[in-house]
């Protein structure tokens, strides 16, 4: 695939390009990039401000959203997600930002935050689950996730993890669409290089969910891989498919190591 | 629609003098009136069209918005501390309604 | 990246000339308005065709938006804020937009300084325009370029 180089000195820099971005060296050995870096770090300052910025990041507000949700009693048990979550989720809550996806004893297979905050709903409170990209669940994802933040991503890709993670990977590079492209065409061959106008990231999901400015919203990783899919012309999969969880782990470990930064802003 | 939920930020305390910061944040779509659903109907314009701040009820500042602010409406600006007191935030939106938000600074 | 932004005197024939002379760039390190008619006139409204003066406005915008939804604008204005002496009022304004109108900002001497920061939505590449008002009815301006770029793969 043929990206031309665009001048860096055009541009304004970003901390990917002037050396000051922070550089994670992976520590798997399998891992097929010599360096890990955020979707931070390839964002000129405009972007990076808003995001150091609590009160500045409009992605707060859909985190405070999820805070009012999180001590909210529903459901038939009388019971808030905070009361009932650490149970549901089998680690503690200042952890679960930096290890989901995540095997789950209970479900026998790995799950996303998503499903494991509805199993929670339904079986401990015996609440209605929340449709996957719904303001209470984006709101509710954001604000758990949000309790590892500045952690380092660490999730778990061997056991019983294992078979997810080989069918992230083959789907990570696999080609799809009109276009006949995969994942690694732009975040692994191309980071750093520009497609149109924007500088391409390594496609980590540290920050996720995040906002986007396309979006003028918050939004998940299955909206972005699904986003990613329509651009390719590719039929994307619905949300919560297993394969985008699949994929949603192996993108995960791709960045073990960087900050969890939910909920980030990107352009 | 989303609910409309303010983040604001004013020091707790200052002293007598400094210049302090304050930034408001609301969460509002700020529909412009120009662009499309699905369907292809405009959605038709609806914005926070104004913000106060007022401080000990007298009005300090005023931002005066138009479509072409963004999505979720930002605002930083600066006062002078000079005594203790209450400030109160005012978001007008296309139409009327207001929301509101209230910080108090203490300044020695 | 900051721009900063020192405007020097503009007399009152070269603002009549600018508002009359839409796309002729006349004036030395003064770009017309090419796409600014509308700039010009709410400028002329506001201002009621007085000229335009010098000081100092400290203008914070990027030098390249990597997206037209949220462009930062904040400016920075050197006024002692006194009852005597102060900024009235701000006008931010877009040339390139639908309408020029971006916001408006009424300042008071409690503040103890002039300056606001908010974001914007540019549709493309244009000159962004403050205007700032003193309490005495006079005038001075400030503006600077963004370049907007159309990215944002990835749905």
């Amino acid at each position: 695939m043929a990206f031309s180089l665009a001048a860096g000195a055009a541009f304004a820099k970003t901390p990917y390009h002037d050396g000051t971005a922070e550089v994670i060296t992976p520590t798997d050995k399998n891992h097929p990039l010599g360096e890990i870096v955020s979707g931070y770090d390839f964002r000129k300052a405009m972007i990076r401000d808003v995001q150091d910025d609590d009160f500045a990041n409009p992605a707060m507000l859909v985190a405070d959203h999820g805070e009012e949700l999180w001590d909210t009693v529903d459901g038939s048990a009388g019971k808030s997600l905070s009361q009932v979550f650490e149970g549901c989720a089998e680690v503690p809550l200042d952890v679960v930002g930096s290890v989901y996806p995540r095997y789950h004893n209970a479900a026998g297979k790995v799950i996303s935050l998503e499903q494991v905050i509805n199993m929670c709903r339904e079986t401990a409170m015996g609440a209605k689950p929340y449709k996957w990209e719904s303001r209470d669940m984006l709101g509710i994802t954001a604000y758990i996730r949000m309790q590892a933040r500045g952690s380092r991503v660490n999730v778990a890709v061997d056991g019983p993890a294992a078979a997810a993670f080989e069918r992230g990977k083959e789907l990570y590079y696999t080609r799809v669409g009109q276009l006949d492209m995969s994942c690694a065409h732009c975040h692994e061959d191309n980071y750093g290089n520009y497609i149109r106008a924007d500088m391409l990231s390594q496609g980590n999901i540290n920050g996720f969910p995040l906002y986007r400015l396309k979006w003028n919203g918050v939004g998940s990783t299955h909206r972005r891989f699904r986003g990613c899919m329509k651009n390719i012309r590719a039929t994307p999969l619905p949300y919560g498919h297993e394969d985008y969880v699949a994929l949603e782990l192996y993108t995960a470990w791709r960045g073990n190591g960087l900050k969890v930064e939910t909920p980030a802003y990107r352009n | 629609m989303a609910k409309i939920k303010p983040r604001v930020k004013v020091p707790k305390s200052a002293a007598a003098g400094d210049i302090v910061e304050i930034k408001a944040l609301i969460s509002h779509p700020m529909h412009t009136g120009r662009a499309k659903d699905k369907k292809g109907n405009k959605i038709p314009r609806k914005i926070i069209n104004k913000f106060v701040a007022s401080f000990e009820g007298q009005d300090v500042f005023t931002a005066n918005f138009e479509p072409a602010v963004s999505a979720n409406p930002y605002i930083a600006f600066p006062f002078k501390a000079s005594k203790s007191g209450a400030f109160t935030f005012t978001w007008v939106e296309d139409g009327g309604a207001e929301y509101t938000a209230s910080k108090k600074m203490t300044v020695a | 990246m900051k721009q900063t932004k020192q405007f020097s005197t503009i007399s009152r024939r070269q603002a009549l000339a600018m508002l009359g002379a839409a796309g002729v760039a006349a004036f030395a390190g003064v770009p017309a308005y090419a796409d600014g008619a509308a700039v010009a006139a709410k400028i002329k409204g506001l201002t009621g065709g007085k000229s335009v003066g010098e000081g100092t406005i400290e203008l914070d915008l990027p030098e390249i938006a990597e997206n037209g939804n949220a462009v930062k604008v904040a400016f920075s204005i050197d006024s002692p804020m006194t009852a005597d002496n102060y900024v009235k009022a701000v006008h931010v304004m877009a040339d390139g937009n639908p309408t020029p109108d971006v916001a408006s900002f009424n300042f008071t001497p409690a503040m103890g300084a002039c300056s606001a920061s908010t974001r914007m939505r540019l549709a493309k590449t244009q000159n962004i325009v403050v205007l700032a008002e003193m309490n005495d009815g006079s005038f001075k301006q400030a503006q600077a370029t963004v370049k907007v770029t159309i990215g944002g793969c990835g749905g």
